[in-house]
């Protein structure tokens, strides 16, 4: 009696097995795959202090790897530099740190660090400058005493500064080298003006005239907490570390805000530039225009928009100008967008030599369509789902959802922006993109920057329209520089 | 140059990437899961359930060192031919576009038996067979649904979609959210099993384009590939991964399914997978869509070895871009016992403000603005290149960098490196590693990586002893080895002056 069901039973459950185990093994075609609920997933929050001088920290903790890593952003950067100056942030942002403090020669501080595998950095932004650190663990106590004392008692020494000096006489005497570095800084003197902080290029002779007592009158002017926003992620315990981060920063003076420079912004003059670069056999092509600020209710109509006209492999340049005609490996652009003032609206091709024309007309068309027919039903959704699908990867780690915050805290967004943008995305609507296209988007707007080796072309860029010759020469240094003999540019 | 720096700051993350101590391995070993599928593929997957995402690198180990000759950029075209599609997607009636797609490989070899005809080619004839291949792929175009792969894996929440192609290897990579897993391996499989070779040859004319922004366009991209021509003789890395202009107007559709064929086996190709993926879960997905790979042996590796320089030599390009200086010495591939002493003298040399170069030729001199040494030029896994490189500053020339090169190289000769310096290098190269294993794609990627080269992923934490093992002695005797005046390769971009004859136009695309 007992072997039949004994064997039975088992037999059975086996049976029941290798159905199910035959179902799942299925192999499908990829349509034929649904994909099981994606497990709920709360990014962990950072914890947001405001001390009483104003400064605003937030603290990140991480445990996965034995590693701390903290960024102070400070208002105040190339934008807020004078014009007669320009250079003076970066050389800032660097002499910073390879200058040292008081006690301490920036070169002593390599050692000090570099034998412990840690970072101490300073940079500069358009808007900000920064002194980050990076160490494992067991050394931050360490690190952290020499970040402090370089916030607050930097020397600038000289000899680093005639060093940081060379380094960007370097960099001007290469910057039309390759079509990148021209096309970078050529767009934003097109699209902003030449007189814009934002399109301002440094050259030898304002370089020249940066002294070390601009670099403590910058830091005498900005580096005060209330103008700071300082983010730590890594393997620490939140509460004693916002003690220790208190206990250093709690009795900082509070100094004057930084005062944001007032810019205008003007729309580009439209037409035909050209760089003329005779040793390139591909013309690098910019559309160029007056993007938005991300502040704009449309920002995610555009954000739309752009996925289906110029972002990613299955966006209608990518499809229709690279793998439809061959023309270009590198492809697309959209309506730009800035934090706190309008972005570059930037469409871009490179195209050889030989079809620099037809580049430009292929563009043109691409533009005629989006005007015409901004997204069919099938482009909305596919932008959509790019958008939506991987909204995860904005907030997968938790330094990226650090670097968010203190970005939104930096120019004043809601600190939910991230989440209001999933949900503005998905309200987005083939009209929303319809509109906004013909807002932002005007091909008799635009600024059409040709870099490239104009006896090439074949068809004249003239048979497009006038055509205005962009000088990129670089204005030779001043008399008095190169009095210094070898070693001066 | 872009591709090569890139490549340069993966070979620094490899170098720097050194094991840790052993109690750190065992913990992680704990989260890695390591299979070898009867076809040979080996899968190895690291869970690390941070937030519900995983990112991949399907690595073959096939790069443009396995270019057959006259087809140089091959290896790179198969790479962007992997995103167009297969029977199953990119396409609305296989049925009627295969035909079409044949059609399109006859009528073009008949154009480019004409072509290359060197004597007696007929221009009607050859202009009717121009005009049948291009009639052929505007009927094959037809049934073409573009960029199809791409759509559905950014549809899907796809981000960091890419390849790269380097002398090495082929990569593949991209992060999904970690419930889409079963549709990865269904799209992964897929294009490793049947990649369709559709739009081939609109194709080859965007890696023109990129020939020609990368370095046809860019004065150090023109440098270099003269540099490595000049370098190597026998040793493949003398030619370009992108490929010759030649070779990229002449190559068909038909030659790269052959590349396909002989180096995309299992058996060639290690995935790197990292994220929130249990192991119990995915490796049946795994084993049952790649399982339907063929089982075919591991091709046969074909190399010539580099013979022994045994004499001096120089390539000076005349540019009108500002000067730039490389010199380069042939080492043994990344597999040489001393390989990690090698990583010691670039560490010394070239990590940070602290490191020699940086010290001497940009600080005390001021003669550049950044100089360096490092291994894995072009590539590692074979004998290559360790090479020195430096931006003079305005007014110095490059023989005053070469001078101060030699000065260094010197010292390393005959003096022995101090004890904080190797210390610093086996801090760093520990640190480093912790640094590296923070993010899905750069651990993914080294794990196929150290699976592939050294055939476990645990070399990746193994190293450290190797690092530990290197010694002062080491360093002076591998720098008197292969720092020899005979050994070297220098590359000089000379500039010209205004009152020169400007360059000859760079190579156009006769298309």
């Amino acid at each position: 009696m007992r072997a039949i069901p004994a064997r039975f039973v088992p037999a059975l459950f086996c049976f029941v097995l290798l159905l199910t185990a035959l179902s799942a093994a299925q192999i499908k075609p990829w349509d034929q795959i649904q994909a099981p609920p994606l497990p709920a997933f709360t990014p962990p929050e950072p914890v947001r202090v405001q001390l009483s001088n104003g400064m605003v920290i937030f603290l990140q903790a991480d445990h996965e790897l034995p590693l701390i890593s903290a960024t102070a952003r400070i208002r105040g950067g190339s934008i807020y530099e004078p014009a007669s100056r320009a250079g003076l942030a970066s050389l800032y942002g660097e002499v910073w740190r390879t200058g040292g403090t008081k006690t301490k020669t920036g070169d002593q501080m390599d050692d000090f660090l570099e034998a412990r595998a840690a970072k101490i950095e300073t940079d500069d932004q358009s808007d900000s400058t920064s002194i980050s650190l990076d160490c494992l663990k067991g050394d931050f106590d360490a690190v952290f005493v020499m970040f402090l004392d370089l916030l607050h008692n930097p020397e600038f020494r000289a000899d680093k500064l005639e060093l940081a000096k060379e380094q960007m006489y370097t960099g001007i005497s290469r910057r039309n080298d390759n079509v990148d570095s021209i096309v970078h800084r050529e767009n934003l003197i097109i699209a902003y003006g030449k007189d814009n902080p934002y399109a301002r290029v440094a050259e030898y002779a304002t370089v020249a005239t940066v002294t070390r007592q601009d670099l403590l009158n910058w830091h005498q002017q900005y580096v005060y907490p209330n103008n700071v926003i300082f983010g730590i992620t890594g393997d620490f315990d939140p509460k004693a570390m916002e003690a220790k981060l208190r206990q250093a920063f709690e009795s900082w003076q509070k100094g004057p805000d930084a005062k944001r420079p007032d810019i205008k912004f003007a729309e580009p003059k439209p037409g035909l530039y050209l760089v003329r670069k005779t040793d390139v056999n591909q013309s690098s092509i910019n559309m160029l225009d007056l993007g938005i600020e991300r502040s704009n209710p449309d920002y995610f109509a555009v954000s739309v928009m752009n996925e289906v006209f110029g972002g990613g492999f299955s966006s209608r340049l990518f499809n229709n100008l690279r793998s439809g005609k061959g023309l270009a490996y590198s492809v697309g652009g959209g309506v730009g967008s800035g934090w706190n003032h309008p972005g570059i609206t930037d469409i871009e091709m490179q195209t050889k030599s030989g079809s620099t024309v037809e580049g430009i007309q292929g563009l043109d068309g691409e533009i005629d369509g989006l005007l015409k027919n901004a997204a069919t039903p099938e482009e909305l959704k596919r932008a959509k789902d790019n958008i939506l699908n991987s909204f995860i990867f904005q907030f997968d780690t938790p330094e990226k959802v650090l670097h968010e915050k203190m970005s939104y805290e930096f120019y004043h967004y809601p600190l939910d922006f991230l989440e209001r943008y999933r949900t503005e995305v998905e309200k987005v609507t083939a009209d929303d993109v319809a509109r906004v296209a013909k807002k932002y988007v005007h091909k008799d707007r635009l600024a059409v920057l040709v870099v490239g080796n104009d006896e090439e072309f074949g068809k004249p860029l003239s048979t497009l329209g006038p055509v205005q010759n962009v000088d990129i020469t670089i204005p030779p240094p001043p008399a008095s520089l190169m009095q210094q003999g070898p070693g001066g540019p | 140059m872009k591709r090569w720096l890139a490549k340069l700051t993966c070979l620094l993350l490899l170098a720097a990437a050194v094991p840790l101590a052993a109690q750190d391995l065992a913990s992680y070993e704990k989260q890695v899961s390591v299979k070898t599928l009867p076809n040979g593929l080996t899968v190895v997957l690291w869970r690390r359930p941070e937030a519900p995402v995983f990112s991949f690198f399907t690595m073959v180990d096939a790069g443009s060192a396995q270019d057959p000759r006259n087809e140089t950029g091959l290896a790179h075209m198969m790479e962007h031919m992997a995103f167009k599609g297969t029977p199953d997607i990119g396409t609305t009636d296989y049925a009627a576009e295969k035909p079409a797609l044949q059609k399109v490989e006859q009528t073009y070899a008949a154009y480019e038996a004409e072509r290359i005809k060197r004597v007696g080619q007929d221009p009607q004839k050859l202009a009717q067979l121009k005009k049948a291949w291009e009639d052929a792929m505007a009927e094959a175009h037809k049934y073409v649904v573009p960029n199809e792969f791409g759509r559905v894996v950014e549809s899907h929440g796809g981000v960091g979609v890419n390849a790269f192609t380097d002398y090495d290897e082929t990569a593949y990579m991209y992060s999904l959210p970690s419930n889409q897993i079963e549709l990865w391996a269904a799209l992964e499989c897929d294009r490793m099993m049947h990649p369709v070779m559709r739009d081939f040859y609109k194709e080859r004319s965007v890696v023109m384009e990129e020939r020609r922004m990368r370095t046809d366009s860019r004065p150090t991209g023109r440098l270099v590939e003269q540099f490595l021509g000049t370098a190597f003789m026998a040793n493949p890395y003398h030619r370009p991964t992108i490929g010759y202009a030649s070779d990229l107007q002449s190559f068909s559709a038909t030659d790269a399914a052959e590349f396909f064929k002989r180096y995309y086996v299992p058996s060639n190709m290690v995935i790197g997978l990292v994220g929130d993926l249990n192991p119990d879960e995915v490796l049946p997905i795994i084993e049952r869509y790649f399982g339907q790979l063929s089982n075919t042996p591991k091709p046969v590796e074909l190399f010539t070895d580099e013979p022994p320089q045994n004499s001096v030599r120089e390539v000076k390009l005349q540019d009108p871009a500002q000067p730039f200086y490389i010199e380069g010495y042939h080492r043994p591939s990344y597999l040489a016992p001393d390989d990690a002493v090698y990583d010691a003298i670039s560490d010394i040399l070239s990590n940070g403000r602290t490191s020699r170069l940086y010290r001497s030729l940009v600080r005390d001199q001021q003669i550049a603005a950044f100089a360096a040494g490092y291994s894995g030029i072009p590539g590692n896994k074979y004998s290559h290149l360790f090479a020195f490189y430096a931006v003079p500053i305005p007014g110095h020339t490059t023989d005053e960098l070469q001078k101060a090169f030699q000065v260094e190289i010197g010292k390393l000769k005959t003096q022995d490196v101090t004890d904080d310096e190797l210390q610093m290098f086996k801090t760093r190269s520990k640190a480093d590693l912790i640094r590296g294993l923070a993010s899905n794609e750069g651990l993914a990627e080294q794990l196929a990586i150290y699976q592939t080269r050294y055939g476990d992923w645990r070399e990746l934490f193994r190293y450290l002893d190797r690092v530990d093992k290197v010694t002062k002695a080491d360093i002076r005797r591998v720098s008197n080895q292969v720092f020899q005046d005979t050994n070297r390769t220098i590359g000089v971009i000379q500039t010209q002056t205004a009152s020169n004859k400007p360059p000859a136009p760079a190579a156009k695309g006769a298309e």
